[in-house]
């Protein structure tokens, strides 16, 4: 059996209820279970969570760089999409 | 022996415990075997840092002879150690350490989850905040006794010879003598008798998801309650006290 | 796109300051030069837990134990982002630390110094986890995501290890005249090893220019040094510490500090291996690699086995 430092896993940690888990980091471990705790050993240790999330590295499939253009910039010319684009008269609220 | 003689004695019982096993996974520090591992075993040291820190403060609290923590930590000699006999055992390898620290654990948990309930509101509150942290080594150990039980031939023989050798001190946990008796009469403490079973049931369950064998070991060794103890502790307490003694009422 | 032209984007983008991450286009030079110094940093880390790691068990009270048992920690995990950090540029950690039994790979030459007295433990954290953090807030503004993300969190962990350490040296000077001697002592041993972990005078290295212009070097070794000095010596003043540089002296029209000759020979021989703790630390690193290496493989077999079981059921 060839020796190794165990597969990557990204860490998501959630610090408040309510809010988006965010990415901490990532850690070695040998399958899910150990991942959480190695997780919440490594990226907790400052109370800095309540909920954590391990995925492995490799299911993760990111855009690559290339695709910034073709996948981003078509958003750019829509500002319809934002409340600023449409004027509305002072003293009209709740608007 | 008054109540608060009796909770005293209890005390250190728990408080050594916890002081001896903590610095035993100190020892691991920078050394363990992956640095996930190495991160690990310092939360739960530090966890024992802390419990310790909390019950010596007590204790000396309820002696009222001005000892404080460090006293009672740094100044007293083996045979005033109280701590369990297979919490001062060197840590061997990796399989030993996990071995002795799961059967301690599992003990600790059904344990402090009894004094949860205990009449001293300071034992009781104590115990409450400990029993999350243990409720996590807990799990933390069981899953590495199920990794190296049934993981490859050598880990399982590791761990099976650690658990063979570890079997004789593992009685003593449930010894009870007039201390406890009158702390269950008076509700401080649970019966241990009760936490016998609980820790056999799981003890069970454990070994037999990571394929182990029950040890076959008759002989037992006792004496903690009375400070006769293996011949490790008095090394342990040369280096942790060495310092704080050579320079007697110096601050740090 | 050619090289030049991606060569130029790359750089009209570190200029306008926006982070390179692990799958952008950059230089060769660039992706190496990073290599070197996550791992190298991050090696410094893990066996920076080694000679604070020697006095954990023999720490004088419990609050100084848990205080240096959490510090050593931090270090560890520190060595855990940035093994990380360069995981992301598509090298692996067993690679790494391959590296760093094998002697290929260099850490910080500071670790190589023996942890003596328990007055060393303040004086680490203050000196060597000051002088550290130096260097850390600088590069935690480099032009690499990942490392620069790294930087972020460690420098939030490192301020508390920089002030207990201080704490310790307070203790120590205000204690009895055994324990300011300690405190003296650590102080004459660690001062220039401190100053000189910084590395040697950088100014008219060829690759300096480069890597400023790519952010990868935020400043000059001997900025960072001067910085370090500066704010280091009133705080020994303070607590009535003596700096063993007898040339040290405040320059008035500078603001800023003049120092004595650095021993800078001293420096290389021990990056070469020859200081006074090399082989032990890279010994006590190999053994636990090589008695951990059952456990790794136990836990592979382990999920090998419930994946297997899975796939039968
Ligand atoms: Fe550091
Ligand atoms: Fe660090
Ligand atoms: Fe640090």
């Amino acid at each position: 059996m060839t020796d190794t430092q165990w597969p990557v896993w990204e860490v998501f940690v959630q610090a408040n209820p309510g809010i988006p888990h965010k990415h901490a980091g990532s850690v070695h471990a040998p399958d899910a279970e150990m991942a959480l705790q190695n997780a919440r050993d490594v990226y907790s240790r400052r109370s800095e969570g309540m909920n954590i999330w391990v995925v492995p590295a490799n299911a993760i499939t990111a855009s690559s760089p290339e695709d910034q253009g073709s996948f981003f910039e078509p958003s750019n010319d829509k500002p319809y999409r934002h409340p600023t684009f449409y004027k509305i008269p002072e003293g009209v609220k709740y608007l | 022996m008054n109540l608060q003689q009796a909770k005293f004695e209890y005390l250190l019982r728990l408080g050594d415990s916890s002081l001896i096993i903590g610095h035993r996974l100190s020892e691991w520090c920078g050394h363990g075997p992956i640095l996930e591992e190495d991160l690990a075993m310092i939360n739960i040291a530090l966890d024992f840092v802390g419990n310790t820190s909390e019950l010596l403060k007590y204790a000396g609290q309820l002696e009222d002879k001005g000892r404080d923590e460090d006293e009672l930590a740094y100044m007293r000699d083996e045979r005033e150690f109280r701590n369990l006999l297979i919490t001062e055992q060197p840590n061997g390898d990796f399989a030993f350490t996990i071995a002795r620290q799961f059967l301690f654990d599992t003990y600790m948990f059904f344990l402090y989850e009894g004094l949860k309930a205990s009449k001293d509101e300071t034992i009781a509150a104590i115990a409450a905040k400990s029993h999350k942290e243990i409720t996590y080594h807990l799990r933390h150990t069981s899953e590495w006794m199920y990794r190296l039980g049934d993981g490859t031939a050598e880990s399982h023989d590791r761990l099976q010879s650690a658990v063979n050798d570890l079997w004789m001190f593992t009685a003593e946990l449930f010894d009870m003598d007039e201390v406890d008796a009158l702390l269950i009469k008076e509700g401080v403490a649970p019966d241990l008798n009760n936490i016998k079973t609980e820790w056999e049931t799981r003890v069970n369950e454990v070994f037999a998801k990571a394929t182990l064998q029950l040890p076959t070991t008759t002989f037992k060794q006792k004496g903690s309650r009375e400070g006769k103890h293996t011949e490790h502790l008095g090394f342990l307490l040369a280096e942790m006290q060495y310092l704080h003694r050579a320079y007697p009422g110096a601050k740090w | 796109m050619e090289d030049a032209k991606k060569l130029e984007a790359f750089e009209a983008k570190i200029n306008s300051g926006v982070k390179i991450e692990p799958k952008d286009w950059m230089p060769e030079a660039y992706r190496k030069q990073l290599v070197r110094m996550m791992s190298q940093h991050a090696h410094s880390e893990i066996v920076g837990m080694l000679p604070e790691g020697n006095w954990i068990t023999r720490a004088p009270n419990l609050r100084r134990k848990a205080i240096l048992l959490a510090k050593v920690q931090d270090e560890g995990g520190h060595g855990l982002y940035l093994y990380s950090a360069a995981e992301t540029l598509g090298v692996d950690r067993t690679e790494l630390l391959e590296q760093l039994h094998t002697g290929k790979a260099k850490y910080s030459s500071i670790f190589n110094y023996p942890t003596l007295t328990w007055a060393d433990i303040g004086a680490i954290g203050w000196l060597v986890d000051g002088a550290a953090i130096m260097n850390q807030t600088a590069l935690a503004r480099g032009s690499y995501g990942p490392y620069s993300r790294a930087m972020v969190r460690i420098c939030k962990e490192e301020s508390f290890h920089n002030r207990q350490g201080y704490e310790i040296m307070m203790q120590l000077a205000q204690g009895t005249p055994e324990q300011k001697a300690m405190a003296q002592d650590a102080l004459n041993r660690w001062w220039w090893p401190a100053v000189m972990m910084l590395g040697p005078s950088d100014d008219n290295s060829p690759n300096s220019e480069q890597l400023m212009r790519w952010k990868v070097k935020m400043e000059s070794n001997d900025a960072i040094r001067e910085r370090f000095i500066d704010r280091t010596v009133p705080q020994a003043e303070f607590i009535g510490l003596t700096v063993p540089d007898k040339d040290l002296k405040f320059d008035e029209e500078t603001g800023h500090y003049t120092h004595g000759k650095i021993n800078w020979d001293e420096f290389f021989d021990v990056i070469k291996g020859n200081g006074p703790c090399n082989a032990k630390r890279l010994k006590d690193r190999i053994d636990a690699d090589k008695n951990g290496k059952w456990v790794r493989e136990a836990a592979v077999a382990y999920a090998a086995k419930r994946v297997k079981e899975k796939e039968i059921a």
